[in-house]
């Protein structure tokens, strides 16, 4: 069942009866598991990783360094609720170490990410600073590499 | 000059390998899809990757011991002991070689005098008659059937055996059917050979790549280690093929013969490939499992494609390869791959090409991308229309 979920985090696009070969499983129970998957939240979503630089649009994405003030009771998830709220927010997680939450969110240009973080992130209760790092450039994501380097050398040997 | 008077009349005598016309014709095509080759499509670890260029920085570039580092050896021996169960001593019983192929040769040419018979069980790899016949000895081809999933059988063996027969080649798991030999079926071999003086090069360099249970070699079955002579190496369990890192275990008296060899044809070999095979054996049983599995679901997925489009196929527990029969489409192996190549641009081998008992097969290796195996199996079944 980990072979099926590790298959789908590579590749979410297969057929069922490619899935079934390549987890050793019958295609019925792959249907099965993957419905359970959902029903569970196991699986999430799926969804495409696309390399904007490559496009026509921009696209910027920042890391922000949060630190709070846990509120009493619900310690740090009311933040983190009214934060990942926002629609421009990507990902919160919340961190060991130095800062208290990660947060990664993209925008149209720098100038709207850096207006997010003042107006909207920065002033929410319980928040007592930020630091803001823009990604410069992407390398790789999900195992997938940006730049592409050219096909791997020809093979030519017979053997 | 007359250079075929002038040149060894062995290596005149052999015949190239018919082979390169699918290539050359491959390498003119956009598009092709080549599951030709049998070679991991796999790039060799970053972490292996890095050792090697490691040692470049530091300016490892000297000349090695003939016989390979000492570490080397140690490593070799305790990876061996660990996941083969095989007992062989760093000091005396392991040569390091380039490639297993290196490793064929010089296992061939110590133990073989002129008139020597070798069996050589077929469909197999090209190389063990060629380099048999430039040792001066005889090949005798031995065909092994679908019906006996292509094992060699005791009763096979039995049949050519003959008074001048000195070596057995065991090729297992097999290049190109995908063939194992299990224990119970070396203890049936090792039955016919106590008490023959005859020995093995068993080629176990697809060992890791056995899908299901564990390899086992003849060398740990009782009375075969003392004339028995494992290649193994780097290539196929650690995606190394560029590397060119084999290696032999045998009793001490063959393998200083071969070390001689070795040392006079070849010195020692790269280093930069040593120190990173060093990293192999140590951090690398993890890389094995992982390209296993992915080997693994693709030979699931393209059995389960080639029956759905009516091909029968064997079910090969072993190495990156299949070989369905073709003989339902009445073509020869060879018309067959050479119509697929131009009609549809993939190249797959004929299984011809591997010698007795081969024909009416083909062999695919699966060590290729799952969207390039998704789309051959598109084409193929356009392919198999076209020709009903």
């Amino acid at each position: 069942m980990k072979k099926l979920l590790q298959i789908l985090e590579n590749d979410c696009t297969m057929s069922t009866e490619e899935l079934a070969a390549l987890a050793d499983m019958s295609e019925e129970d792959v249907k099965k598991a993957i419905e359970k998957y959902k029903k569970d939240g196991i699986l999430l979503g799926t969804k495409a990783i696309i390399n904007w630089d490559l496009s026509e649009f921009e696209y910027v994405t920042a890391l922000i360094e949060v630190n709070v003030v846990p509120q009493k009771g619900d310690g740090f998830d009311k933040i983190a609720e009214h934060i990942y709220q926002f629609d421009e927010v990507e990902s919160v997680y919340l961190m060991s170490g130095g800062y208290d939450f990660c947060v990664i969110i993209s925008g149209r240009s720098l100038k709207e990410v850096a207006l997010f973080v003042a107006r909207k992130l920065s002033t929410i209760d319980g928040v007592s600073g930020t630091a803001t790092h823009f990604i410069l450039k992407k390398y790789k994501e999900k195992h997938l590499v940006f730049e592409k380097h050219s096909d791997q050398a020809e093979r030519f040997n017979f053997v | 000059m007359d250079y075929s008077k002038a040149l060894n009349k062995n290596i005149m005598a052999i015949p190239p390998s018919g082979i390169r016309k699918f290539f050359d014709l491959l390498n003119d095509m956009d598009g092709g899809i080549s599951l030709g080759i049998g070679e991991p499509d796999f790039v060799t670890p970053w972490h292996i990757r890095e050792a090697g260029i490691t040692s470049l920085k530091k300016g490892y570039t000297k000349y090695t011991p003939n016989a390979g580092f000492s570490d080397l050896r140690r490593e070799i021996a305790d990876y061996q002991q660990r996941r083969m169960g095989l007992n062989y001593d760093p000091d005396g019983e392991i040569v390091v070689t380039v490639g297993g192929s290196e490793g064929i040769d010089l296992a061939l040419r110590c133990l073989l005098n002129p008139g020597d018979e070798v069996i050589v069980p077929t469909p197999s790899f090209v190389c063990y008659g060629p380099l048999a016949a430039m040792a001066g000895a005889t090949p005798v081809y031995l065909e092994t059937k679908a019906e006996d999933e292509f094992r060699l059988t005791p009763e096979g063996l039995k049949a050519v055996i003959t008074p001048k027969t000195k070596v057995l080649i065991l090729p297992f798991p097999n290049n190109p059917t995908g063939a194992v030999m299990k224990k119970e079926h070396l203890e049936a071999i090792a039955e016919v050979l106590r008490g023959t003086d005859i020995f093995v090069i068993s080629d176990e360099i697809y060992c890791e790549l056995t899908y299901e249970g564990h390899h086992v070699s003849i060398a740990s079955i009782p009375g075969m280690r003392e004339r028995t002579v494992v290649v193994n190496g780097f290539s196929k369990s650690y995606s190394m093929t560029g590397w060119r890192m084999g290696y032999l275990l045998g009793p001490k008296e063959i393998i200083s013969a071969t070390i001689k060899l070795h040392q006079y044809g070849i010195m020692s070999a790269p280093t930069m490939s040593q120190y990173a095979s060093i990293e192999a054996l140590k951090y690398g049983d993890a890389d094995i499992e992982h390209f296993r599995d992915e080997y693994n679901s693709r030979r699931r997925f393209l059995i389960s494609g080639l029956r759905r489009l009516g091909l029968d196929c064997f079910e090969a527990k072993g190495a990156f390869y299949l070989f369905p029969d073709i003989r339902s489409t009445g073509m020869s192996s060879d018309d067959f791959c050479m119509g697929f190549l131009k009609a549809e641009k993939v190249a797959v081998i004929p299984g011809s090409a591997f010698g007795l008992g081969g024909e009416g097969f083909v062999r695919i290796c699966y060590a290729n991308n799952m969207k390039n195996l998704k789309e051959s199996l598109v084409r193929l079944e356009r392919y198999l229309k076209s020709i009903k």
